[in-house]
């Protein structure tokens, strides 16, 4: 088990390994489909891309009193094109669920960031780790606009890491 | 004649709707529990652990079991003897509308293929109705998300390509999908009819209890062979390697066109929603 608090650096990404179980604590930023489409075209965006960690989530709206909703990870491979630029111009970490491509696991690669997996599904269990968070951009885009959370031990694992290991079955073949 | 009026057909929907989306059902959690136990790969286990956990908290009826709260599923059963005055289908979008409103579900449907506005409350489900007999309105409701529902296919095979043919391609399509559709899942194959009708067996497959099994022994045997096999290729929980790929497979089927052998493949993912209201 390995604590981490973003921003992530470069030897941090360089000593993870696959199926490393992680706990952050910190500052992370959700980005999912439309949030990734309008980020890459932006020259300011108002937040740090550099060592940022992007948590690929829509969550379902929060009652009175709660901080978020469900808010469990979503598939990551629709946003493997997206998340090319933006590795070049920072972001280190990215949080989602499912297997990616070659074309980003190999950028990952190049650019020296990590890819992790939060248990899919477990949108009330992740809920409970998040202790505030605040809108940044888009907020016309409802539950897909970008939010900065504050987590508190929030799990994951090491999906794919910088020296080219995955952690899933089927990449060999898929 | 029984009278069974909008606002008992709408109250039903919306109340079982919120339901499952905060309570995953007893007897699916004791075999996740199970599952949990048998698991021998650590990481696969502690997603497991996670799981099972996040149904404890999602219980408590604050926030729902997963983010993706899914489009809404109706096989509905109209009883030849009732009264209805009115549309079904606008009683059951009326619940949904209601479920995902008060339920603080999101909101997950757009209009149009290509301009993908959202429709704000959820609607309309995607209903299939059918007459049968007696004084009841029976729905079997599930919220279907897109995760798993993606990983889904229809396939028209060779009658050639026979049971391996089916074997092959189910385990190919599983396979291939790893992590995607949220392992553990279950397996719902619909083969025969034509190519719609393949697509409507496998989802009514899905919603068979999980310890009904055939009552075609060769259908049964391939229920229980596909069984093992998928849990072989070791997908593991959310695609991480394990033992657990698998929670049950089910098979229905229909006669077909002497050169048609249909398969269709519907997979459910852990968040495993769905359940029946008889008014
Ligand atoms: S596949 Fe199922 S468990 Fe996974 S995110 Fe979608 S609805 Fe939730």
């Amino acid at each position: 088990m390995k604590k981490l608090t973003p921003p992530i650096s470069n030897e941090t990404v360089q000593s993870l390994r696959v199926g490393d179980k992680v706990l952050l604590s910190g500052t992370i930023y959700t980005a999912r489909d439309q949030a990734h489409m309008r980020l890459v075209n932006e020259e300011n965006p108002s937040f740090d891309l550099n060592g940022a960690v992007i948590y690929y989530v829509g969550p379902t709206p929060a009652r009175d009193g709660e901080v978020i909703g469900a808010c469990g990870p979503t598939s990551s491979y629709r946003m493997d094109s997206l998340a090319v630029p933006l590795m070049e111009r920072g972001v280190k970490m990215m949080i989602g669920k499912g297997n990616r491509g070659k074309d980003f696991r190999e950028s990952m690669q190049k650019n020296n960031a990590v890819y992790m997996i939060a248990t899919g599904g477990a949108g009330a269990l992740l809920a409970s780790k998040i202790k505030k968070r605040e809108l940044l951009m888009y907020e016309d885009l409802g539950p897909e606009a970008i939010y900065k959370l504050d987590v508190e031990n929030f799990p994951c694992f090491v999906a794919y890491d910088v020296h080219g290991n995955s952690l899933f079955k089927g990449d060999d073949n898929a | 004649m029984r009278e069974i009026t909008f606002e008992a057909v709408k109250n039903a929907v919306k109340t079982n709707l919120i339901k499952i989306n905060y309570n995953l059902d007893d007897s699916f959690v004791k075999r996740l529990e199970d599952a949990r136990d048998r698991e021998s790969q650590s990481v696969s286990k502690s997603i497991l652990d996670d799981i099972i956990e996040n149904q404890k908290i999602a219980r408590r009826g604050i926030i729902p079991l997963c983010q993706d709260t899914g489009i809404v599923v109706a096989f509905v059963e109209m009883g030849r003897n009732i009264f209805f005055d009115g549309d079904i289908g606008a009683a059951i979008n009326a619940g949904v509308s209601a479920a995902y409103e008060e339920g603080y579900l999101r909101k997950s449907v757009v209009k149009h293929p290509f301009n993908r506005e959202n429709t704000k409350d959820n609607t309309p489900a995607v209903i299939h109705t059918k007459l049968t007999k007696g004084e009841e309105i029976k729905i079997k409701l599930a919220a279907k998300g897109a995760g798993s529902e993606n990983m889904s296919k229809v396939v028209m095979l060779k009658p050639s390509d026979g049971i391996e043919g089916v074997k092959q391609l189910v385990k190919d399509t599983i396979f291939k999908a790893g992590g995607r559709p949220c392992p553990p899942i279950i397996v719902g194959i619909g083969i025969g009819g034509n190519l719609e009708k393949s697509a409507l067996l496998s989802k009514e497959a899905l919603l068979r209890d999980l310890d009904d099994q055939s009552s075609d022994p060769t259908i049964r045997d391939l229920e229980n062979t596909l069984y093992d096999e998928i849990n072989a290729l070791g997908v593991g929980a959310m695609g991480v390697g394990g033992d657990i790929t698998c929670m049950g497979v089910k098979i229905n089927y229909y006669p077909m066109h002497i050169a048609s052998l249909p398969v269709a493949i519907n997979i459910q993912c852990h968040a495993n929603r769905h359940d029946e209201v008889i008014l």
